[in-house]
């Protein structure tokens, strides 16, 4: 009982009223402080919004175990089957790119390559593996999970990583397992997929100690699908030139759409951001502050970079206007379906770009350069992320080719900065930007 | 001397690289020396060296890695430069593969000189000068004899690693167990080269140059035509392209 008071305390009293008192302080300290001169345009409002709502997240989370239900989940897990049964959701992919920002990664890394994990695996596993095994967070507390659910659409690390998961904390761990779609998914993958949706229902209802409301459940894929629907509207506001916001802004203001999909809070955030980015595409306000050529990013971020790389590209014009990363949650998550739950969640969750083979892969790539206007394309090349990089050499050609733009292959790493030379990246990407006169 | 137009300086990982080109882009000066820790001083002194020579206070291009150390009035990476320079020498398009110290690039020339598109070997060194001169300084192999006894090896000894550090043990160990010191030698040039080649990809009907230090290794030269299976030509003066491609950016 204690523990619900803190929780609900911490995310609708306490935690506001602190974020609003820090927020306060900044804005004093910085008063009569001259905005900082650089490539970029005027920041975006929202962005403290978005701080406010991840933050309130998190700290809600310090106190969410043993006052709710808490799940642990992959990014590309059907959540809508979570949320009915009152499930705190953590994202240790989220969390881990938060510590790839706050530069922790080597650090969390080392503490479990000393328990014998390899380098080679993904640096997100070895981030969260090691934030369970030395305790070591930005968000001050992670919660304990009860239950551990995991979906092999991104790729199959995370089974073994979640399995080592639930080794560690003893609770059940679910699995989806979706085929991977050659053209387009056949009706018996997306059965067996919906099968295993059925089971995981009654796993998580044993779980969290509750029953599925049918009209929660429906409420909740109307509203994660509307979630999607306004986070693709938001990336398409970039098809405008100048762009309002560069691609890279976009893997921050993501968050929401990741890890709170279906919840009135993110689509609520999503309305208001739209807002603002249709506001600067009327009044002509760039991402950055000269917009001479746009490009096409692919692949995860280098989350410990993206400040650095993005001003990079910024001052010598260069905006990265789609993300090949961010479009994933827009393209994907419109196709569940109130009407169909578990078939169309099936459907839906089986087509993540990840899943797909590299003929649909090129044909997204084609068609976000294509949308968006791109002159150039910038393929990472993810050490941590297999399934992402297998495949971009061909990309790269026939992109080029079919389309005439310049693509650059850029090997790095999404988390662990021990991964990327900066010296010759950078070089390279110095002589991608001459490339284009 | 009527002076020069421009001048361009290439701080690169093993030498350094300045020349002076007059109206017509011709080179009318240059000096070479092995690479300073202290760039600066070394690139202002090869610069007044070259200012002496050709008269005049021409302005300076700068390329190489320690590009930015160089007082300068425009600064590129060697790939925009050692483009530019082959073009002006070559006048045609192609595929150009520069072999430098620390790394290799192919660039893909277009009908003007432009780069359609590069790749360069990953983080690593192997696959570049640095390699060569590790290992043929370990088998004390000087320079100027390495094109005689790979002309004179039988078969090549096959050498399987292409890393730096690794491709040395292997080495050592192929000396120990008597292999005959030519085939080695010619085994490293074929190994170094089928690396290259992968790295290049040349479509058909696609002419091929060669660029940087490494050029001047006509052994490496015929491994890596061998490797790729047709021609391979030298640009003139291979080492200063793109020191060339530096000062033709500001003349």
């Amino acid at each position: 009982m204690l523990r619900r008071i803190q929780y609900e305390l911490s995310g609708h009293l306490v935690g506001p009223a602190l974020l609003r008192a820090k927020e306060w302080r900044r804005r004093r300290s910085r008063r009569g402080l001259a905005p900082k001169a650089g490539p970029f345009g005027p920041p975006l409002e929202s962005a403290r919004k978005l701080k406010e709502l991840m933050s309130l997240h998190y700290l809600q989370g310090r106190f969410a175990d043993g006052a709710v239900p808490v799940a642990w989940v992959t990014s590309g897990f059907p959540v809508e089957l979570l949320r009915p049964l009152g499930f705190f959701t953590l994202y240790p992919e989220n969390h881990a790119a938060m510590c790839g920002v706050a530069r922790t990664v080597p650090e969390l890394s080392d503490a479990v390559e000393k328990e014998g994990y390899s380098r080679d695996l993904c640096s997100y596993a070895r981030t969260d593996l090691g934030c369970v095994a030395t305790g070591k967070t930005p968000a001050g507390r992670l919660p304990k999970p009860d239950l551990l659910a995991c979906c092999t659409n991104i790729c199959q690390t995370v089974l073994y990583w979640y399995k080592a998961l639930a080794r560690r904390f003893g609770v059940p761990l679910v699995l989806i397992d979706t085929p991977f779609v050659y053209g387009e998914a056949k009706p018996h993958h997306v059965a067996y997929v919906r099968e295993q949706l059925e089971e995981l229902v009654s796993v998580a209802e044993r779980v969290s100690g509750r029953r599925v409301d049918p009209q929660e459940f429906v409420a909740v894929i109307a509203r994660a699908k509307e979630g999607s629907r306004l986070w693709g509207e938001c990336l398409a506001t970039a098809r405008s030139r100048p762009a309002p916001w560069t691609g890279f802004d976009g893997f921050f203001h993501m968050a929401p759409i990741v890890a709170l999909r279906g919840s009135e809070a993110c689509n609520a955030y999503y309305r208001l951001l739209l807002d603002e980015l249709r506001d600067r595409v009327a009044r002509g306000t760039g991402g950055i502050r000269e917009e001479r050529h746009r490009l096409l990013w692919d692949n995860l971020p280098m989350w410990f970079a993206v400040r650095e790389l993005s001003t990079l590209f910024a001052e010598q014009g260069f905006n990265f206007v789609c993300t090949s990363y961010t479009n994933a949650w827009a393209e994907a998550g419109v196709l569940v379906d109130p009407a169909d739950p578990y078939g169309s969640i099936a459907r839906a969750y089986t087509h993540i770009i990840l899943n797909q083979d590299l003929t649909n892969r090129l044909g997204i790539l084609r068609r976000l350069a294509r949308d968006y206007a791109c002159d150039g394309a910038v393929l990472h090349s993810d050490r941590s992320c297999k399934p992402y990089s297998i495949g971009q050499v061909d990309l790269k050609d026939r992109l080029g080719e079919e389309l005439g733009i310049r693509v650059l292959l850029l090997e790095a790493d999404h988390n662990d900065p021990r991964a990327w030379a900066a010296e010759p990246g950078e070089n390279r990407i110095a002589a991608f930007m001459e490339s284009f006169g | 001397m009527s002076g020069a137009a421009a001048l361009g300086i290439d701080a690169g990982s093993t030498t350094c690289k300045a020349v002076a080109v007059d109206e017509a882009g011709k080179i009318v000066g240059r000096r070479l020396e092995p690479a300073s820790p202290r760039i600066d001083e070394q690139a202002s002194r090869l610069l007044a060296e070259l200012r002496t020579e050709v008269g005049g206070d021409p302005p300076v291009g700068a390329t190489g890695y320690g590009r930015k150390r160089v007082a300068a009035s425009r600064v590129l990476t060697e790939i925009t430069c050692h483009a530019r320079g082959a073009f002006a020498l070559l006048g045609r398009p192609g595929l150009l593969i520069d072999m430098g110290g620390q790394d290799t690039k192919v660039i893909r020339l277009g009908k003007g000189g432009e780069v359609l598109d590069f790749s360069m070997n990953d983080k690593c060194a192997a696959g570049t000068g640095r390699f060569l001169e590790v290992i043929l300084g370990r088998l004390h192999v000087p320079f100027d004899e390495v094109a005689g006894q790979v002309r004179r090896a039988g078969r090549a000894v096959s050498v399987s690693s292409t890393c730096t550090v690794f491709a040395e043990s292997e080495v050592i160990s192929l000396v120990a167990r008597g292999e005959p010191l030519e085939g080695i030698v010619k085994g490293l040039h074929a190994a170094l080269a089928s690396r290259v080649a992968a790295l290049a990809r040349v479509p058909d009907g696609t002419e091929l140059f060669m660029s940087g230090g490494v050029a001047l290794n006509p052994a490496m030269v015929s491994a890596l035509a061998e490797a790729l299976g047709r021609e391979v030509h030298v640009v003139p003066e291979p080492q200063l392209v793109g020191a060339l491609g530096a000062a033709l950016a500001v003349a």
